[in-house]
């Protein structure tokens, strides 16, 4: 039998709840503009098929916010029970954000509330539209407020630690630590772009399946484009936030790269394993690439794992983490860029049912790719829950049954999961676009 | 005043919200979910449903609001409560979480399901009950210190008849708010059918309620003396609380002024939850914990106020407009309009 180590349990317990919310959170933060983006060009070009897009994205959207909200109230209440030391301490200096997020979840479930019962409401659609703005905003607010809370996890500042005290408390200065910009950024333009390729797999669903109806098409070059824009911001900023690691977090940055010693002109090393001797096998090299990662410069000197104490390394998993997710990165990139060229020089490829098959892939893989994004920021962190003042294990919690909880929780989240992707298959199945059109074009000529 | 007794303050007031907000909410799960079985459905979901569906996202932000804004203000209840909560906590999660997705999926996407519905139903019940352990802990006695840490005694907790007292309360004033509410919702939407059905459980749960809060006040005498004493001191908060009580019942028995007397129970309810807080006071958790050690940095203090009067400012004008649209817009109440979305 294994020893009850309810440090074990809390930290599986928690990357658990956030693994899980993470996928309803990022899609909560990015449809509202996907579904603002339609209805506006609908509105435009006075196009029905767009509207209908927004409406339908809306009523599905309805139930992931619900699995959002509900798994964020568990991941909020958890923070306190699972790790008590931890948000004692932290409460002093960073609840200022957790406290201005409550707010913008309020802003968006209200006007969410409003905008939902109101699509038939208003004599002209654009005041319908108006209101997905706060909705919007609300979204992209929390996602602000809540990673400046893990920010200040990983560079903390604005207070001083004396002889265990806390002083000079400076909350501001706390949620605008040097981590914030990047990740803030980086954690925005992912959710738009992962929402983007969602919606653009389902559109490239039903063309696979052979549903040719006009409809899917423009949703799938409409989200497509949108996909790559965002695509193109994601790997601007995550270069970024590979410059922010260098100079503040270099040990997180080596061990995703597996670089143990300093040098310079560094190489960046992809995929691959370790051998018994500790050296890299089979990787793909890619030389001063990791230099220029780290400083815009390919002679740069990067700092290695060797520079830093045994005790205080993250586990070297995370370099295939962090793999995974630049790959999927380049891919996503690619393959929006191939498509909206091919649309545009009417290749024949588009209407294929294998390259049709790969874009259905494109969402799941988006998902995958911020799964793989925040294990690599979290384990990469590791050993401390707050970096330099607090290790992991001394922020757990000291209860008992934190086990039996851990089980709790897989069950409730399998019940939500698969009751999520029922529900939604159902309700699209049901009530399919082109019966939709039609009724909508009856309802019209009976005006 | 000094900034502890403004945060607790806020952070009570939160809570009044939610209990209020989310009573109106489970109790109308319940009610529908009974009508399942009485036969009344044909009768009370449909009013049921037009108050609930745009509103059930909002309430549990309420509840949001009081436990981040509880970590914020008081950092060390975060230890204390964390430490000792682990798991009357999760199952209270665990039974939101189950109760706020399905009716959305339910709602929005799935056929209509009486398993779903019983469930939904139950649960409503079930997380007042759990949630109101914590007010019970509150009074010390509980729990223990062991080193450092705080420990649980699950086993005092689950034979004290304080502990049933105030979970007996917890959910017959659920089903006595939520009653009322739908009570004088019903009669705006000129339901009368259903305004019928709902006032005779309005009164049915009355008695009830004013029973079970006597026996916590009783209860108390015996567990935490200082409380009773401090609740002694104040007996006039509970007296008005009661004429309160009084005024809404003769309403409802005479069927005049249903909104009122609604008004009348949020009165009611408003004077013995804050003569509860105050005659609390100063602690969090009695013996540990008073708000003046638990309280965080001044800076952190004047942030969240500052934050909050911002953020009130924001909010204060969206959720009129929310309840000018859905709660008070007799159209939309009385479900004339047409509604697709
Ligand atoms: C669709 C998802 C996705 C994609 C395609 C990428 N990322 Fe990313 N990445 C994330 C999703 C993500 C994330 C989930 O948003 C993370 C986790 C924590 C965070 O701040 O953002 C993240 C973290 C993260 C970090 C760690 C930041 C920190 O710990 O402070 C770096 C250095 C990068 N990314 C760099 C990149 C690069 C160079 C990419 C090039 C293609 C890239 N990311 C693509
Ligand atoms: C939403 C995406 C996130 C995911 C998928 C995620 C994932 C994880 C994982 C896998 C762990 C376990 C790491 C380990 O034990 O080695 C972890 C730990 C933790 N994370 Fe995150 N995390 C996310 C965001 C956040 C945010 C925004 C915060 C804070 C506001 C946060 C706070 C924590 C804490 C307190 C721990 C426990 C201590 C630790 O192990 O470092 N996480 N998370
Ligand atoms: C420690 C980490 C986290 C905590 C404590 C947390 C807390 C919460 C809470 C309490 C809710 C429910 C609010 C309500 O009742 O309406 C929620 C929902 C939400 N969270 Fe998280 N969250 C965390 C991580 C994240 C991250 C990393 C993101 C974005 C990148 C995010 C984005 C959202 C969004 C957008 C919602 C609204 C639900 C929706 O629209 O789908 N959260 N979160």
């Amino acid at each position: 039998m294994m020893e009850y180590d309810p440090v074990f349990f809390s930290r599986t317990l928690t990357g658990l709840t956030l693994a899980f919310h993470i996928l309803y959170a990022t899609i909560g933060v990015g449809i509202p503009l996907m579904i603002a983006i339609a209805q506006w060009i609908g509105i435009k070009k006075n196009d029905e098929h767009y509207i209908l897009l927004a409406r339908r994205w809306t009523r599905g959207f309805v139930i992931t916010v619900a699995v959002g909200v509900v798994t964020g109230t568990a991941i909020g209440l958890q923070l306190s029970l699972l790790w008590p030391n931890f948000m004692e301490l932290a409460g002093h200096v960073i609840s200022l954000p957790l406290f201005l997020e409550t707010f913008a979840f309020f802003f968006e479930a209200i006007f969410l509330g409003i905008y939902l019962y109101t699509w038939d409401r208003f004599e002209n659609q654009k005041k319908h539209m108006l209101l997905l703005i706060p909705v919007a905003i609300g979204a992209s607010f929390s996602a602000f407020f809540i990673t400046m809370v893990n920010a200040f996890m990983n560079t903390p500042q604005g207070f001083d630690l004396v002889n265990g005290a806390l002083v000079n408390v400076d909350p501001i200065a706390a949620m605008f630590n040097p981590a914030t910009p990047t990740k803030v950024a980086h954690v925005l333009t992912t959710a738009y772009m992962t929402s983007a390729f969602v919606l653009a797999s389902i559109a490239a669903f039903h063309l696979f399946k052979g549903r040719d109806h006009i409809y899917h098409k423009k949703s799938l070059y409409l989200m497509m484009k949108v996909g790559l824009i965002f695509s193109i911001a994601t790997v601007i900023v995550g270069d970024f936030s590979g410059k922010f690691l260098a100079e503040y977090q270099p040990e997180k940055l080596a061990a995703a790269e597996w670089h143990f010693e300093t040098e310079e002109g560094a190489p960046l090393m992809m995929f691959g394993w370790l051998d018994e001797n500790g050296e890299v096998q089979g990787a793909i090299k890619i030389p001063y690439a990791l230099s220029i990662l780290a400083h815009s410069d390919p002679f740069a000197e990067v700092k290695g794992l060797n520079e830093f104490p045994e005790d205080e390394l993250p586990p070297l998993i995370v370099h295939y983490f962090f793999d995974l997710m630049v790959t999927i990165g380049m891919w996503l990139t690619f393959i929006s860029a191939f498509y909206w060229l091919a649309v545009k020089r009417k290749w024949k490829v588009i209407k294929n049912k294998l390259f049709n098959f790969i874009l259905v892939l494109s969402g799941p893989l988006a998902f995958i790719a911020i799964e793989m994004g925040w294990f690599y920021a979290e384990f990469g962190r590791q050993p401390w829950i707050l970096r330099g003042f607090m290790k992991t294990p001394e922020g757990a919690t000291s209860a008992a049954y934190v086990d039996t909880m851990l089980w709790l929780f897989v069950g409730l989240y399998i019940v939500l999961g698969t009751g999520s992707i029922i529900v939604l298959i159902r309700m699209f199945k049901k009530n399919p676009v082109e019966r939709e059109l039609e009724d909508h074009a009856i309802e019209r000529g009976e005006r | 005043m000094d900034l502890a007794i403004i945060g607790v303050s806020v952070l009570w007031l939160f809570l009044f919200g939610y209990i209020i907000i989310a009573s109106i909410d489970f109790g109308a799960g319940f009610f529908s979910a009974y009508s399942e079985i009485a036969n009344t459905k044909h009768v009370l979901h449909h009013i049921i449903q037009r108050y609930l569906s745009p509103v059930w996202e909002v309430t549990n932000v309420f509840l949001v609001f009081f436990f981040v804004g509880m970590v914020g203000f008081f950092p060390s209840a975060a230890f204390y409560y964390g430490t000792v909560l682990l798991v009357p906590v999760s199952i209270s999660i665990v039974l939101l979480a189950i109760r706020g997705s399905y009716y959305a999926f339910q709602t929005y996407g799935a056929k209509d399901s009486k398993f779903y519905v019983l469930l939904y139903g139950v649960a409503g019940l079930l997380i007042p009950a759990s949630l109101s352990i914590v007010l019970t802990i509150s009074e010390g006695g509980f729990v223990e210190m062991v080193g450092e840490n705080p420990v649980l005694l699950y086993k005092e907790l689950f034979f004290s008849p304080l502990t049933w007292s105030i979970v007996i309360l917890s959910v017959v004033s659920v089903l006595y708010i939520s009653a009322t509410f739908l009570t004088a919702y019903a009669d705006v939407a000129e339901d009368f059918k259903a305004r019928e059905i709902l006032r005779k459980y309005s009164l049915a749960w009355s008695g009830p309620t004013i029973l079970s809060a006597g026996l916590i006040i009783w209860q108390l005498r015996q567990h935490n003396e200082l409380h009773f004493a401090n609740i002694m001191d104040i007996w006039w908060v509970f007296a008005l609380s009661g004429v309160f009580f009084a005024i809404t019942v003769l309403f409802l028995w005479r069927r005049k002024y249903y909104s009122l007397a609604f008004w009348s129970l949020i009165i009611q309810f408003g004077l013995a939850f804050f003569g509860y807080g105050v005659s609390h006071y100063p602690y969090l958790l009695y013996p540990y914990l008073t708000i003046y050690d638990g309280f965080t940095n001044d800076a952190m203090a004047q942030a969240l106020i500052i934050a909050f009067i911002a953020g009130f400012a924001l909010l204060v004008p969206s959720i009129l407009l929310l309840a000018r649209l859905f709660l008070f817009n007799r159209t939309y109440v009385k479900g004339e309009e047409q509604r697709r979305y």
